[in-house]
Formats: C-alpha cells, structure tokens, sequence
C-alpha cells in the first residue's frame, strides 16, 4: 500500500514536471545534449555533440519544431559516471529540456537510467550496447546484441571459423555481450576448449601477451578469429601489437564492435587491413543521403578530415524520431512523446527505413565491413533488409522468456511469456 | 497449374546449380578480367577469377595479381577496364595505355580476408616457378606454404623440386618440407611416415598441431608412437621458448615503465617533489613526435630521431617554466605541491585539447621500427620493443653519467643531500633546483617519445602512466635511479609471468597488492636513499 501511494505521488510529480516543462519554454523547445566533451570519453562524445548541434541548426534553418525553435543545451559530464546523473537531473528539472540526447558508455546510461525513470524522461541513446534493459524513458537508436554480434558471428561461421577469441575491455557491454556470444557459440556446437575469453583494464597497454596467446590459440590448424568488444583507446595498442607480432587478418581476422571510423583515424591502417568491424552503418556506404549528411557534416565542422560514424548515424536518427514524434504528438509533454515515438519511422543513412519499435529498440541493416588501408570501411556482407533490435537476448537463460512492450495496455519492459507476468525471469 | 511452374522453376534452378562450377572452369583469362571490372561482381566470382588468371600464362597475370594483393587494382566504373596503381599513375592491366579520364571514376578492386590469402597462395606459386627471382625469396615464399598446401597442389611442386635440385639446392630442399607436410595427410600410412621422418627437426605450431593429430587419430600404430614422440619434443621446445617470450614481454613492459618512471626519480625522488603533472610531460613528448612529424611528411623515421632531442627541450622547458612559476615557492609543502601540479596537468591536458582537439593524433611508425625478427616458429622479437629496451638503457646510463660525473650531477646530489650546506659551499640552488626539474621533465618527454611507438597519443597519455610512474619509483626505492631501474624490470617481469595465469586484471591487481606488503615491510623501498629525502 505504502509502495503504491509513493508511485502515485511520483507519477503525480512527474505529470506536474513534465507539463511545467511544456509551459516554460515559450519561445523555444529545448533539447539536452548530454555528452562528455572532457575526459576519456571526450574522444568518441565529441563529435555526437557536434553532430546534434548540426541537426538543430538544420531543422531550425526548416522552421524547426512546432513552429518554434530549438535550443540545445550543452552540458558536460565530464566522462564522470555519477556526473552524468546530476546533469541530466540538472537538464530536465533547471532547463527543462524535451528530451536528453546522451551518453555513451553503458555504466553512464545506467547512471542516469534512474533520474530519467524518476522524473519520467526521455533519454536517446546512440551506441550500441549490451542489451538486456528496457525502460520506458530510454530509446535505444543503437544496436542490441542481434544487431551486431549476432550477425557478426555467423559471417566468420560461413568464413568456415572454427575457433573464436573473444577479448574485451572488463566493464558491463563485453562482460554481457560476450556472455550472449557463448551461449549462442554453444547452440552451434562449440565446446570451451574452441572458445578463449580474456577480459583486460580499460585503457590496457601493453598487449603483448594477448596477442601472444592469442597467436598461439590460433596457431592450432583450425580457422580462428577474434571478436574484440576492446574499448576505446585501448584499441590502438592493440591494433599495433598485432601488425607487430605479425598477425594479420587473412590467418586470424579481428572482428570489432567499438571500433569505427572515428577510432582509426587515429592510427595507419595499412597492417590492419582485411581486419572487420559489425556496424550499422559506414561512411562508405553508397547513398545520397549519406552522401548529402556527410558535405553537411564536413560543411559544419568546417573540417573535411573530420569521419563519420555509427553513432552518429543513430544519433541522427533519434533527433529525427524525435522531430516526428513532437510533430504528431502536437506537443513535448513527456508521455505524449513517448506513446507517439513508438512506429514512428524515418530514414536511415543506408538508404532503408528505420521504425522504433513497441520495445523501444529500432530497426536497423547489419553491415560488415574489412578496413582499408585509408581508414575508411569496405562491406563485404550485409543483412537482407533490417533486423528488429532485441532488447532481451534469445540466447541466456534469464532472458529468453522476456518481451518488451511499451504500448498500452501492456506498457512493460521485461513481460514473462510463460509465467504471463509483467516483472523478469521466472526463477 | 502453378504449382508446376514453381516445379520447373526448381528444376531449372538445380540445373543451373550443376552448369555454373563447369560454367566458371572455362572462363578465359579475358572473361575473368571483365568480371573484376564489374562492380556488381560478388567476392566469389572474383577469387574465381583471380583463380583463372594466376594460373594463366598471359604476360600481363602477375602485374594483376600483384597489384591486387597490393590493393592497387582499380577498375573504370563507366568502361569497365581495369588498371594497376604504379606510383601515381594508373595503367590498363591489359595493354598498359595510361589512364586519362577523371579519377573519381576509379574505383579499387575490393577483396575480401579469403580472396587475399588466394591472392597470397598464388603469388608464392608463380613466385616459386619464376626463376629470375633471387633464390632467397623463393625460399621465403616456399616457407609460407608449409602445411598450407593441398595435395594436388603438391603434386606440381614435386615437379619444381626436381627442376631446382641441381640449380637451387636450398630451395629444393624447402620445397621437399612443403610437400612433406601435405604429405601427412596422405591415405597411405608408409608416406605420412616418411613424411613425418622428413619434417623432424623442423619446428612449427602447424606441425605441432598436425602430429597431435596423428598420435591420436592415426590408424597406425607405429605411426601414432613416432608421431607422440615427435610431438613431444617439439612441445617442449615450445614451452621453453613461450618462457623466453614471457621474459622479453616482461624486461619491454619493464623499460616502458623505468622510461616513464626515471625522469619521476629526479624530481620525486631526488628534489622531493611530488610532481603530478609528469604523466603530462610524457604526453608533451609524444605531442612533438606528432608535430615534427607533420613538418615532414616523407621522413617519418628522421623525424621520429630529431624529436628525441626536440622533445626532451620541449619538455625539459615546460618543467622548468613549471618550476619557475609555481613549484619553487611551495618547497617543503608536499600537499600544497600536490594540489598545484595536479592542476597544472588538467591545464595542460586542457591546452592540447584546445589546439589539437580531443581525437587521437596518427602518429606514423616507421618502417624500421615495426615488425619482428622471426628466431624460430616459436619465437620472434618484435623491432619497436627491442628499440625501446635499446633506448631504455641509453636514457639510462647517460643519466647516470650525468649525475655522476658531470657538473650538474655533483651540484644535484649536494643539494639533495644537504640544501643548507651545498649554499654555504657556493651552490646556487635555485639555479640547480630549476635545472633539476627540468633534466626530469626533459627525460619524460623521452618517455613520450617511446610512448608514442606503443598506444595513443592523445591528452589522455600521460594519466595511463602516472600511477605506474609512482609505483616504479616508490618500489624501487625514492632518489635512487638503480632502484628504479630494478623496480621497473622486476614489476614488468612480474606482471607479464603472473598475466598469462591469472589474466590481465587480476595480474595487476596482484602486483599492486604486493607492492603494498613490500612497502609496509620496506617502507624506503628496494634501494633506500640516504639524505635529504630521509631527513624530511
């Protein structure tokens, strides 16, 4: 009784917030950017700072959204966890915003995950994460785990790979991720002497052992590959040890979910060619609009150097769901928004459609792309058409029961197909 | 009525399936160049093609093939010809006209990982019969193929070795390992016998890995017996030689750390300074690697030797700005120091993010310093981190002249040992305190020179090594740069012994946690220091 009086008063707050928010902002619709522009994340958040800052610029130039203009606030957590958490506070209590564009690292949006659920938020989340969540307040325009590692990991099966190497940064994405790619390595017949799992520090330096290991792992006859959930900075020192020790990617091929344009820019790819990465987008895809996005983007920034990147791509669709939703909604109350986002769809940078889904999750193509010698992306493989994210794997025990459906009457994040209840796995 | 049509459908598909292998197999060497200069071509149709034209004899197959495994094969997107990079230029595979329309409509030949390994294969098949190639080359390509030919593949090398067994003994020889080593999968137990007696003494993990096979599945017994014994020795010598690799991995780590830690020596350990902007000195370093690299663009490997002295200026300079401005009025005030430095390292974390933005810079590795020199299958070294133990060292004992011989050195040394004294005898400390501080931060930079070789350089660089930096001086015992040279060999050696057990997390928490113990047992550390410091 007590708990239900205290979610009364919460959604009654909640309700009064999010209409004084529509009220306060009279001339303007404001949005939150919520990305690190300081700090360790600063080299991967930087740019989907700029990037919405472009989006607004272009959709005021269009007469922006209900006919008023958007303001973006920027603010800076600093790569600083519980950071993130003030400062989306700050942004939907002081400012008011529309929305929260944000957030990068997994343990960030779980930081903020609870102030946007207190405060019933909107949270746009880019980058492709580990899955297993779903909140009411957070659409995830980056890839679940079957958008990307799933799909990556039956291309090296048809490669004819035998052996896999999963190494990874030790954090939330590659400690779950990697846990979804056992189990499902294990439903295609794999035993634990084809798999390795090696977990290192975040901002690891020396590889000279893993790759050692690895070489050796490799070197038993069978087709191996790696698939790296390495994040971040580490990755350049790994790349290097592995041009160094002479690994390249026709004995083993690198397969890797956080490593984009962005982070090769900032190393030569000429021994790294043929290694892989599982996108949902690259800026070498062939298509106006991708083509269109990027003279805009290098316009913007006035840098013609500057790459384009996945999480970009997801963050331009997010703002772009999220125009639509404003538009059909006919305001930017909280909850209205977040029923009219749900089968909204806009164009994606390939060339396809991309839907938000009941759960919350969008449809998105899975490419794979071998890095070329200019840092840029060849495809080699690509999905039929687009695949639904999936926010509760198929693939672990705990999960595999639950749906996600945010659409009334049901409105649940983790609803239990076999016990017929809204509240996870059955135990 | 319709089901019928669908009937027919699928019979025409599964004939189709039956023609396009017979299809594929009589495609001319002109067919296989128009399919690479289609666009629309999948990854397969191309390997066949590449298949057709490595083993065809037109004059114009190897420039292809090298071009393609070189990704310097383009195609005309309009008129389908396709062209081979030569320096700037681009010129018609087939014909060799120069290409005059705009480059935009170039387009390169994508491969795929399993068209370059083709690629690759091929290449070391022509390369091995074309005897204007000089013999060492042969051998290196012949060396490639070991355990990665087929039989039938084989079967033409058998003929090569005959060709060359009076030319080229050593090759032929080789090639006799080749074949051997296809020859372990032959049905006849008596060849894969001979085979296996052939390729003893011969060390690989492919062989390793074929004779455990062997030893357990094979159908002779006598077989299976030579086959263990084999194996076991090579695992052996495998074991041994994996040890000797976790040496060298352990003595590089190391001189990555006395690299960082040893300009810390000087000014935590001799001057007392807790100086927590160091981490940033190092990053300065690599900053100027980056900036010298850029003036000259063709020369990566000189720029790389002129920012060592650049960068140890640039470096030494920021220091004794540093010292200047801020340091000199705070001695004796540990906190105070601490909370100043700390600040000047934001600051300047700040400033290279104002002028070279938060991204990582390229910083090119030159030739020489990357790759491996192969000793064995089992063990190589690789170039970068031999150089850096090789610099390691030579930072090393240059410091150590320095304070021990030279003019510097004395006046370092008696005011580290007794300040008071060493002004009354006419030293003018000030004066030595700033060079002090700057030969430390000079050595930094020395260290970012070599960091730059190994990971990032980005504003970031000098926080991943501070508290490595603190470990390695406080281990080996502060003021003493013997100690922090053993400090840092015995942490690196330790770290690399304890990760391949334990892994990379817990490796490190293991040896943060013993130098915890170590420091509360030996609170001076492995070199205890007498003098100033120890007074304070």
């Amino acid at each position: 009784m007590v708990k239900i009086s205290k979610l009364a008063v919460a959604a009654l707050l909640s309700t009064v917030l999010g209409s004084s928010a529509a009220l306060a902002a009279e001339d303007t619709i404001k949005i939150g950017v919520l990305h690190s522009l300081s700090g360790t994340m600063a080299i991967s958040e930087t740019s989907l700072k700029d990037t919405l800052l472009m989006l607004v610029d272009e959709q005021n130039k269009k007469g922006g959204v209900l006919g008023k203009k958007i303001e973006a606030v920027v603010v800076d957590p600093a790569s600083n966890w519980p950071l993130f958490a003030e400062k989306a506070r700050e942004l939907i209590q002081k400012d008011k915003v529309a929305a929260i564009f944000g957030c990068w690292t997994s343990v960030s949006r779980k930081s903020v995950l609870p102030v946007v659920e207190e405060l019933n938020g909107i949270l746009f989340y880019p980058v492709q994460y580990e899955g297993e969540e779903s909140s009411k307040n957070v659409f995830y325009t980056g890839a679940a785990p079957n958008q990307q590692a799933i799909p990556a990991v039956d291309y090296l099966l048809k490669q004819g790979v035998k052996r896999w190497a999963l190494v990874g940064t030790d954090y939330v994405y590659p400690r779950t991720a990697n846990k979804v790619l056992e189990a499902y390595l294990k439903s295609k017949g794999f035993t634990d002497k084809d798999i390795m799992i090696s977990y290192t520090p975040f901002g690891h330096s020396d590889w000279q052992s893993i790759v050692s290991e690895i070489k050796k792992f490799g070197g038993a006859g069978e087709k191996t590959a790696v698939i790296s959930t390495i994040n971040g900075d580490a990755n350049v020192p790994f790349y290097k040890e592995l041009a160094n020790q002479g690994v390249s990617a026709k004995d083993i091929p690198v397969i890797a979910f956080s490593v984009g344009e962005e982070e090769l820019a900032g190393i030569d790819t000429k021994p790294l060619v043929g290694h892989l990465a599982a996108w949902n987008y690259f800026e070498s895809v062939d298509s106006e609009l991708n083509d269109e996005f990027i003279e805009k983007w290098h316009k913007f920034v006035k840098d013609e150097k500057r790459v384009t990147n996945d999480p970009m791509e997801a963050t331009f669709i997010g703002f772009n769901m999220w125009v639509k939703a404003v538009e059909k909604a006919g305001t930017t109350d909280y909850s209205a928004v977040q029923d009219a986002l749900i089968g909204i769809s806009v164009p994606n940078l390939s060339g396809g459609i991309a839907t938000m889904m009941p759960n919350h999750h969008i449809t998105k193509p899975v490419l794979i792309g071998e890095i070329q010698d200019d840092g840029q992306f060849e495809i080699v493989d690509q999905t039929k058409g687009t695949v639904v994210g999936d926010a509760w794997s198929d693939y672990l025990p705990g999960s595999k029961d639950l749906i996600s459906d945010w659409r009334k009457p049901l409105s649940c994040g983790n609803f239990n197909v076999v016990t017929g209840k809204c509240g996870g796995a059955s135990k | 009525m319709k089901s019928t049509a669908k009937m027919f459908c699928a019979a025409l598909l599964v004939l189709l399936g039956f023609l396009l292998p017979q299809a594929a197999a009589a495609m001319t060497p002109d067919e296989a160049l128009a399919v690479l200069g289609d666009r629309s071509s999948s990854f397969e149709q191309k390997k066949e093609a590449f298949d057709v034209i490595g083993d065809s004899k037109e004059n114009w197959s190897q420039l292809l093939i090298e071009s393609a495994q070189k990704g310097e094969l383009f195609f005309d997107k309009k008129k389908h010809d396709v062209y081979a990079k030569v320096g700037d230029n681009y010129f018609k595979v087939k014909g060799g006209e120069a290409f005059s329309g705009k480059s935009r409509d170039l387009k390169r030949v994508s491969v795929n990982n399993s068209i370059r390994e083709s690629l690759h294969l091929i290449l070391a098949m022509r390369t091995l019969s074309d005897q204007s190639i000089p013999e060492d080359r042969r051998i290196e390509s012949a060396h490639a193929l070991i355990g990665n030919v087929s039989q039938e593949d084989a079967s033409k090398l058998q003929l090569l070795r005959d060709l060359y067994i009076t030319t080229d003994p050593d090759l032929s020889e080789m090639l006799t390992y080749v074949i051997a080593s296809a020859d372990l999968n032959d049905e006849d137990p008596k060849i894969r016998n001979g085979a296996m007696h052939i390729l003893s003494g011969f060390r690989s993990p492919l062989l390793l890995q074929k004779l455990g096979d062997i030893a357990e599945h094979d159908a002779d017994v006598s077989n299976r017996v030579y086959a263990e014994k084999q194996a076991a020795g090579l695992r052996s010598s495998q074991s041994f030689y994996s040890g000797l690799e976790t040496v060298y991995f352990g003595i590089s780590l190391g001189s990555v750390l006395v690299l960082a830690a040893i300009g810390l020596t000087i000014t935590f350990g001799v001057m007392g300074v807790i100086n927590m902007a160091h981490g940033e000195l190092m990053m300065i370093g690599a900053y100027t690697v980056y900036v010298i690299q850029q003036c000259m663009p063709s020369y990566p490997g000189l720029a790389l030797i002129i920012s060592i002295p650049a960068a140890f200026c640039v470096s030494g300079l920021t220091g004794i700005i540093i010292e200047r401005t801020v340091i000199q009025h705070l001695y004796g005030r540990p906190l105070e120091t601490l909370l100043a430095t700390f600040g000047i390292s934001l600051l300047l974390q700040q400033l290279v993010r104002s002028i070279f933005t938060a991204l990582n810079r390229n910083v090119v590795i030159p030739d020489f310093m990357s790759g491996a020199i192969k000793i064995n299958e089992f063990f190589s070294v690789t170039y970068n981190r031999l150089y850096i133990i090789l610099f390691c060292l030579a930072v090393f004992f240059t410091l150590r002249w320095i304070l021990q011989h030279s003019r510097l050195g004395l006046e370092v040394r008696s005011v580290s040992q007794n300040r008071a004294m060493a002004r009354n005898m006419g030293v003018r400390s000030g004066r030595v305190n700033a060079l002090t501080f700057g030969l430390g931060s000079g050595i930094a930079g020395l260290a970012g020179v070599a960091l730059s070789q190994l990971t990032n350089v980005g504003p970031n660089l000098g926080q991943n090594y501070i508290v490595d930096s603190f470990l390695v001086v406080v281990f080996g015992g502060a003021g003493n740069i013997w100690g922090t040279m053993v400090g840092g060999m015995v942490l690196g050696v330790a770290n690399k012994v304890l990760e391949p057990m334990a892994g990379a997390m817990l490796a490190k928490i293991f040896i943060l946690v013993g130098v915890i113990i170590f420091i509360q047992k030996r609170p001076r550390g492995l070199f205890p220091q007498h003098g100033r410091s120890v007074e304070g």
